[in-house]
């Protein structure tokens, strides 16, 4: 550890990092405009500017590894004027059009020029004037407003993975721009809005929307995919203005997906606000006396068998087990959380989780994916694989739909065959698996959700076995999710019970009236035209395709709305917070159940959220661990059975449109539509 | 007067055959075999004594450069990159060295190769010296097929290959680190030091980038030894220089000089002299656009070499020395000067992007007298602002030359301004 000093302190600092960092652990600011931790570093700024002994001249403090005996100065004349020049300098070109720019009141340009600028300009000359760019429906452009630090660019090309961001011309005509103009072809374009310190770029849907000091900030964990990205919630009054990452090495780092990000407009439309019944054939508003006691009628004295239960990908764990344990109240083992039909049992818990984690990615040394194209299911994750691409010396294999992953992946096939020609060792991926001190295997639902995904997923098991990628140090056992709820369904055990239905057996069972009454959790992915004549009930938050079929419809609360708990992929139990109120008479989930179950005179039992948590620890201890993460236990999985010869198909078709909230809006429509264009001019 | 014997390039003027046959009588190529089998580190030795300091303009000592090479090759292979993208106004002994004496640079490239045991070496040739670039491929096809490149270059038992690369025309390619980004294929924009070339540098491999003039000098600094060269010149500036001399004088030439020449003794011996006679001499820029120019005051006794210029707060940079006599317009000159900086920042860094383009704004302003006498002190105090802030020199390049008009014409822009007031004011 080499010591040095630091305004004339001594310290000892980690060998290898840079000077910036030592004087941030020596509690010393350095203003900065390029640098960023997560990024290469260009040094162009030139705002951190420090004095070194013996130096003939400041050095940039961003780019200048520690070195044994160095003694910086960061408090003289010399360094001042250096900061104060660069700062004229950036100013001279960049209009004074904070009033009416985006960034003002959280733009580094303006706090910086607090401390460094002068209160007036020795600049007469012309302004220089740059043609903004069309970077697509995410991401606004000012061009004048650049100051050339290139985040940005570095950001697509390095984290994003797409070369699509430079730099053209020289000297003061260098522009930021696409080269041809487009949209960017990126799932995480709104990071590059943060990343950018001045308002060069801006969120186009948030634009002129709200100021920042206008805001409530919400501290809370996404749900649109099963990462459970950690966020801020922006709202002013009952709205949700915007949506921005918060830090989490584990699971984020610093990024979110567009999706998560801009689908909140979807928030505000087609909700539902109001119970409704359905009488002589159409929804009408109703109270929700008259609702609960639509449903009371409807139940009353019906066998348990008759009835079903279907969670949604985005219901909360507490609306879950209350969903549990009224079915079971009403004596219905027909209960499934699996929508999609994926072949996962609800346990072992390792065997349906994540287990490496999500920072595990950057510990493999091989990496298979089976079934899955994490770009569209999860990009923040697949921008996780990247960056362990770019770490250099792992292998990436592939078995399943093609696609541009953002780093190279050798193609090993499309559908369960090659899985088993990979195990049979046809393939010299699996020397490299076995090769590898860290082995991970990918399994997505695309592998999963299918007849013989039992079959795809004991397989997929004792090839981890083999690989030994099942060990006491690592488990390279991953199943990557699609739903946000899954894997706290599964911890749940939201399955079907003894003789119970699951999905498919559900809707057959509702075509062939042995279903009379189906209650929909938020599940809007299945075939909603099968459920034939049943008495359908509705509870969520969207007037999506359940809520079209319902014959009862109770409103609830979106994720920013409530109080929830979420298990992420890698089985990290993690909590929402409510941000703003529900709509109209919509009440957070758990309670509607609690209520509707003492209507049905089979009362819950508990009434406040901390007895609803306390449940949830009595059903699965794994609750009581908040933002934990640990493979989960190891155990037989899977069946044997005999293989489809169809392709692994794609889990998410659509990344902007995988939910109601994201079906809803009008942005992620935009990007849908962007992406289409961009796709058919290829 | 450097004697004749103690040239180094004897055909500087192309007066006779470029090729190798004709390059061999001048002595070129002549016990190469031998030079080599004295060791990488007998050469770097021989090259430190030689007291040799770079001939691209910062003078930095080539042998301590060679020696900061690793000494042994291990994961990675070492490159040589020969600097040939001469490129600042006013210089032009590259371009003759490559027309017409390519050889001894080519047998300069097998040696300094050698001795950083580098197997390959890349001459990035100016984009616009087209010529040159056909006829040092030439000199190169020549070579390879004498055998003195390639496999066991010149019975040597080393290795060696040489390849040309043609720039783009960028003069910020000339910077030794944007030399090596445009050379690995991307835009040429100067790379953060350290890490240095000699650690990571084309292709994250060990690599030294020199100058054409310094390369092409060492074969005969070895065969005639480090004394003879380092008896040449004044101590610390040592051995003999190529000199640029353009502008207002009766014969521009370049010529071949001893380090430490006087600069009135070279002016009037080599270019026949001032336009008009010393006396109508306004002021000199030593070396090349980018150092500071020097009143009559000055050259009437300034010596020609690093020290002797550095103490006169110039530099001998490239060692072009534009002669201007009292006809020129030297607010103008220099202004000329700050456009071109402008127009060859490459724009990565913020106060080279930003502050060129101010300061070429406000001169060209002075030159008119459009400005307020202030004025002149906040042009000043951006150059400042600029030097020694910036990535790479171009910075302190673009700096100098509007310093070193301020500090030696500051009247002669003050009357400018007030003329114009008096003018508008009696208008």
């Amino acid at each position: 550890m080499p010591k040095m000093k630091i305004d004339g302190r001594e310290i000892e600092v980690p060998a290898g990092i840079t000077v910036l960092q030592a004087c941030e652990m020596a509690g010393v600011e350095i203003p900065r405009f390029c640098y960023h931790e997560r990024l290469s570093i260009a040094g162009n700024c030139r705002m951190c500017l420090v004095e070194q002994e013996k130096a003939p001249k400041p050095i940039a403090s961003c780019a200048m590894p520690v070195m044994e005996g160095m003694s910086i100065r960061t408090d003289t004349p010399t360094v001042q004027k250096a900061r104060n020049g660069v700062m004229e300098f950036l100013l001279i070109n960049h209009p004074l059009d904070c009033p009416i720019c985006d960034q003002g009141g959280e733009c580094d340009l303006q706090d910086q020029a607090m401390a460094y600028g002068f209160d007036r300009s020795r600049y007469a000359e012309n302004k220089r004037a740059v043609p903004d760019k069309e970077l697509g429906p995410l991401v606004k452009t000012s061009m004048n407003r650049c100051i050339h630090c290139t985040r940005c660019v570095r950001f697509a090309t390095e984290v994003a993975g797409v070369e699509e961001l430079g730099a053209t011309a020289r000297g003061e005509s260098m522009e930021v721009t696409t080269y041809v103009e487009r949209s960017l072809s990126t799932e995480l374009a709104g990071n590059l809005v943060d990343l950018c310190p001045v308002g060069a770029l801006t969120s186009k849907p948030y634009a002129f929307v709200a100021r920042p000091w206008e805001l409530t900030k919400t501290e809370s964990i996404d749900v649109l995919d099963a990462l459970g990205s950690s966020i801020r919630i922006d709202s002013r009054g009952a709205e949700v203005m915007r949506v921005l990452p918060r830090l989490h090495e584990d699971v984020n780092e610093e990024w979110i997906s567009d999706k998560t990000r801009h689908a909140i407009d979807g928030l505000r439309r087609q909700r539902l606000d109001q119970p409704y019944v359905r009488r002589d054939g159409k929804l009408q508003p109703a109270t929700w006396n008259e609702a609960f006691a639509a449903i009371a009628a409807r139940l009353k004295g019906l066998d348990g068998a008759r009835i079903a239960a279907i969670a949604g990908d985005q219901c909360d764990a507490e609306a879950m087990v209350a969903l549990k344990d009224l079915m079971a109240a009403l004596g219905s083992p027909n209960i499934d959380c699996r929508q999609d039909g994926a072949a996962l049992r609800a346990g072992p818990r390792g065997g349906y989780i994540f287990n490496a984690g999500i920072r595990g990615i950057e510990t493999a040394d091989a990496i298979l994916l089976i079934g899955t194209d994490p770009r569209a299911e999860s990009p923040v994750l697949n921008a996780r694989i990247r960056k362990r691409h770019l770490a250099g010396r792992v292998a990436i294999g592939s078995i399943g739909p093609a696609g541009d992953l953002t780093y190279p992946v050798e193609r090993l096939g499309a559908g369960p065959s090659s899985l088993r020609d990979l195990q049979d060792g046809k393939s010299s991926f699996l020397a490299k698996l076995k090769a590898a001190r860290h082995p991970l295997i990918v399994l997505g639902m695309g592998a999963l959700a299918r007849p013989d995904g039992a079959t795809v997923l004991a397989m997929a098991r004792s090839l981890a076995e083999s690989c030994n990628a099942v060990r006491e140090d690592w488990n390279g056992f991953a199943v990557l999710h699609t739903a946000a709820s899954r894997v706290g369904g599964l911890d749940l055990g939201l399955v079907p019970g003894q003789g119970g239905r699951d999905v498919a057996s559900i809707l057959a069972g509702a075509a062939k009236r042995e279903i009379d009454v189906v209650y929909l959790l938020g599940a809007d992915e299945i075939d909603t035209g099968a459920l034939g004549k049943a008495f359908v009930i509705y509870q969520g938050h969207h007037g999506d395709a359940g809520a079209q079929r319902a014959d009862v419809i109770l409103p609830g609360a979106a994720y920013t709305e409530k109080s929830g708990t979420y298990v992420n992929t890698e089985g990290r139990v993690q909590q929402t917070r409510r941000a703003v109120h529900p709509p109209g008479d919509a009440r957070e989930d758990w309670t509607i159940l609690r209520a509707l179950s003492a209507v049905l005179e089979k009362t819950l039992p508990y009434d406040t959220l901390d007895q609803v948590r306390a449940r949830l620890v009595a059903v699965n201890p794994v609750f009581a661990g908040l933002d934990r993460q640990t493979a989960g236990a190891w155990g037989a999985f899977g069946a044997t059975g005999s293989l489809g010869d169809a392709p692994f198909a794609r889990a998410v078709a659509n990344f902007y449109m995988t939910c109601p909230v994201s079906r809803a809006s009008e942005t992620m429509a935009a990007c849908t539509a962007s992406r289409g264009r961009a796709m058919a001019a290829e | 007067m450097l004697a004749d014997r103690d040239r180094i390039f004897t055909n500087l003027y192309g007066f006779h055959d470029w090729r190798l046959d004709a390059a061999r009588k001048r002595g070129a190529w002549d016990g190469t075999k031998e030079l080599i089998a004295r060791g990488p580190d007998a050469i770097i030795d021989e090259m430190k004594k030689s007291g040799l300091r770079g001939r691209g303009g910062a003078g930095f000592p080539t042998g301590l450069k060679w020696s900061f090479m690793p000494k042994e090759v291990k994961d990675r292979p070492h490159y040589l990159i020969v600097n040939a993208d001469e490129s600042e106004p006013g210089t032009c002994k590259d371009r003759d060295i490559m027309r017409h004496d390519p050889h001894l640079l080519i047998e300069g490239c097998l040696v300094a190769g050698f001795a950083m045991r580098a197997n390959a070496g890349y001459i990035y040739v100016r984009g616009e010296f087209y010529n040159e670039a056909v006829t040092l491929e030439a000199a190169i096809r020549e070579a390879y097929d004498a055998g003195l490149l390639g496999k066991n270059a010149c019975g040597s038992g080393w290795d060696f290959d040489l390849y040309v690369h043609r720039g783009a025309g960028a003069y910020i390619c000339g910077e030794e680190t944007a030399l090596i980004e445009s050379l690995e294929g991307k835009k040429g924009m100067p790379r953060l030091k350290p890490p240095f070339p000699a650690g990571s540098g084309l292709y994250g491999c060990p690599s030294t980038v020199n100058n054409v003039e310094s390369i092409a000098v060492a074969p005969t600094i070895l065969r005639r030894g480090a004394a003879w060269f380092s008896g040449l010149g004044r101590q610390n500036n040592t051995g003999t220089k190529l000199f640029c001399i353009s502008g207002h004088v009766n014969k521009p030439c370049n010529v071949e000089e001893e380090m430490g020449i006087p600069l009135r003794t070279l002016i009037e011996r080599h270019a026949g002299g001032v336009r008009g006679g010393w006396d109508n001499l306004l002021a000199v820029i030593p070396g090349g656009a980018s150092v500071p120019l020097l009143p009559k005051s000055i050259c009437d006794t300034v010596l020609m070499d690093f020290d002797s210029l550095r103490d006169v707060k110039s530099g001998l940079g490239t060692a072009a020395v534009i002669v201007m006599d009292k006809s020129t317009d030297i607010v103008k000159a220099i202004a000329r000067l700050s456009y071109f900086y402008k127009h060859e920042s490459c724009g990565q860094c913020t106060p080279c992007r930003e502050g060129t383009g101010w300061m070429w704004r406000v001169m060209e302003r002075m030159v008119k007298g459009e400005a307020r006498l202030d004025e002149i002190d906040a042009l000043e105090d951006v150059t400042r602002q600029v030097e020694g802030h910036t990535i790479c020199a171009l910075g302190d390049a673009a700096a100098w030359p509007i310093q070193g008009l301020i500090r030696h014409f500051r009247p002669e822009m003050e009357r400018r301004i007030q003329a114009r007031t008096q003018r508008l004011a009696a208008e």
